[in-house]
């Protein structure tokens, strides 16, 4: 691109935020009319560090919502939080005015090596939640039979996870938290151990489980490019104590392609965030 | 050449073996020390196989294996259990860390007689004490094993909804299987060490330590080799064989 274009870029960036589409988180979850969690006075400190201070979040049900913002924010932070591994020190949480334990959800780690058991084959992986849920072994065989299915996975599940390659290893992951049909996914920076080709080929593989099964998904990335690129919504977050400092709507029909990143409107909306990123970082 | 180092290639293991023996042989022809003192490698085979083809040899072989195989026995029923419970509470460990560091650096030969003025020179005081020392560093090894199982896999059982049981039975005691291996190893090695020095003391009637001493004090150099030689194929062996077994169950070990 020239200067101009360039400049006029940043122009449409500064514009009011209107254009993304952003507004407050609580009229976002608002606009929709439909709040699946829903967070009241949430509040955590490490050490010193006040992490969320009487934070208050409605995230929409049945959306994409990607969590950026820069590092130390809390961007993990919040849906360690909201998945039950941290306590909070205060602050409700609820899901569908339900109570974690009452909830179905998933939740996809970063280290997928660290997360999957080594000592069990892929396949028994991916049914291992299924032991806790009172399934009847048909069931759950017919259960990963259909995910297999519905994902169009053709690698070999009876491998051992370390005899797979790493997005292999990370497919069978996010299978495992998808077998049990839950309610809410959390994904916490799940392809940011892979290579670039991998990645892309993962994001269009989650991006079309999204389009299929319409499941809310929480995912946190440290990739502006990739947050933008599968959200429904775009969620900034200011660092210590955390505050949504933007929440851009992404209007982009689906599927978006590798073509969808060159486009304008994936590209204002993506300067746009970049903006309001760069002035958290630079803390005015 | 490149043909030959194909042909040679898998023998090159043996070269040491090779080596140490030519060495020894040599220093029998040159007479570097007695004869009577330093006999020939071939003499001491020949004191192997007479020994081990139903001699006394075989017998204390036997023996050492039994009290061995037993200490390690026992030694894994109480430290990997006792491991498992101080691994999983940082706390708890941290208040026994000091007795299990103290008794586990305490030379297990030392305690010996201590073992023996209280429990008599039977049989069952070899066993005791080559027990005492191996558990304390399978407990030692397992309860790092357990320690150090690694956070994600915890937390990754924990909200697939695993009760707080399950995740010590299904992940815990798998994450800390590889370490536990390396304390059966050392355990079984230190084992057989106790027992041997255990079999030298008064009060002992066979095993590898008494056929040892036994034959060191008749004099029967080649037979005293033997025995040496023979205590160290066990150690070896033993090893292995923890090895081996660690392979097959535990195959995802270092990967």
């Amino acid at each position: 691109m020239n200067a101009s274009e360039a400049e006029q870029m940043a122009e449409d960036a500064n514009a009011p935020p209107s254009r993304a589409g952003a507004s407050s988180p609580l009229s976002a979850a608002g606009a929709t009319g439909d709040a699946h969690i829903t967070i009241r006075g949430l509040s955590k400190t490490f050490g010193d560090a006040v992490i969320y201070d009487n934070f208050d979040l409605d995230i929409p049900r049945g959306r994409f919502v990607s969590v950026f913002g820069p590092n130390g924010c809390g961007k993990s932070t919040l849906i360690n939080l909201i998945s039950g591994l941290i306590d909070p020190d205060a602050g409700t949480i609820r899901f569908d005015g339900k109570h974690l334990r009452d909830t179905n959800f998933g939740y996809v780690f970063q280290n997928y090596r660290e997360a999957l058991f080594p000592w069990m084959r892929s396949i028994d992986n991916i049914r291992y939640p299924l032991k806790f849920r009172n399934i009847p072994r048909a069931e759950q065989r017919d259960r990963v039979d259909r995910l297999v299915e519905r994902l169009g996975v053709t690698i070999d599940l009876n491998k051992y996870p370390y005899q797979m390659s790493g997005g292999q290893q990370q497919l069978v992951s996010i299978m495992r938290s998808l077998v049990i049909e839950p309610e809410v996914l959390f994904l916490d920076e799940p392809f940011s151990a892979l290579d670039y080709e991998m990645t892309l080929f993962m994001r269009d593989q989650l991006q079309a489980l999204f389009m299929d099964t319409k499941t809310t998904m929480v995912f946190v990335s440290h990739d502006l490019e990739e947050a933008v690129y599968l959200a429904d919504d775009v969620m900034l977050l200011s660092r210590g104590p955390a505050e949504v400092a933007d929440y851009v709507n992404v209007g982009i029909p689906r599927p978006r392609t590798a073509a969808t990143i060159s486009e304008d409107e994936f590209v204002q909306i993506k300067a746009h965030c970049l903006e309001v990123f760069q002035k958290l970082v630079r803390g005015t | 050449m490149k043909i030959l180092s194909k042909i040679l290639g898998p023998f090159t293991p043996l070269a040491g073996i090779l080596i140490l023996l030519l060495v020894w042989q040599i220093a029998f022809w040159v007479e570097v020390v007695d004869h009577v003192l330093l006999p020939s490698p071939w003499s001491m085979f020949v004191a192997v196989w007479q020994g081990m083809s139903g001699g006394q040899l075989l017998f204390d072989f036997f023996r050492t294996i039994e009290r061995t195989a037993l200490s390690i026995l026992y030694a894994g029923i109480i430290g990997i259990p006792l491991g498992i419970i101080f691994g999983s509470s940082v706390g708890l460990y941290r208040s026994v860390e000091f007795v299990v560091d103290f008794f586990r650096s305490t030379p297990a030969s030392a305690v010996f007689p201590l073992f023996l003025a209280i429990s008599g020179p039977g049989d069952a005081t070899k066993i005791q004490v080559a027990t005492f020392g191996a558990a304390l560093v399978i407990l030692f090894n397992v309860a790092y094993g357990v320690m150090n199982a690694r956070k994600t896999r915890l937390q990754a059982a924990k909200v697939m909804g695993a009760p707080r049981f399950r995740v010590l039975t299904d992940v815990m005691l798998f994450e800390s299987l590889p370490q536990t291996f390396v304390g059966l190893r050392n355990g079984v090695s230190l084992a057989l060490i106790i027992v041997i020095v255990a079999e030298m003391f008064i009060g002992s009637v066979d095993g590898l330590g008494h056929n040892v001493l036994d034959n060191q004090m008749l004099f029967e150099m080649p037979r005293m080799y033997a025995a040496i030689f023979v205590a160290g194929a066990l150690g070896y062996s033993f090893n292995l064989l923890f090895l081996l077994i660690e392979r097959r169950y535990v195959h995802w070990s270092g990967r």
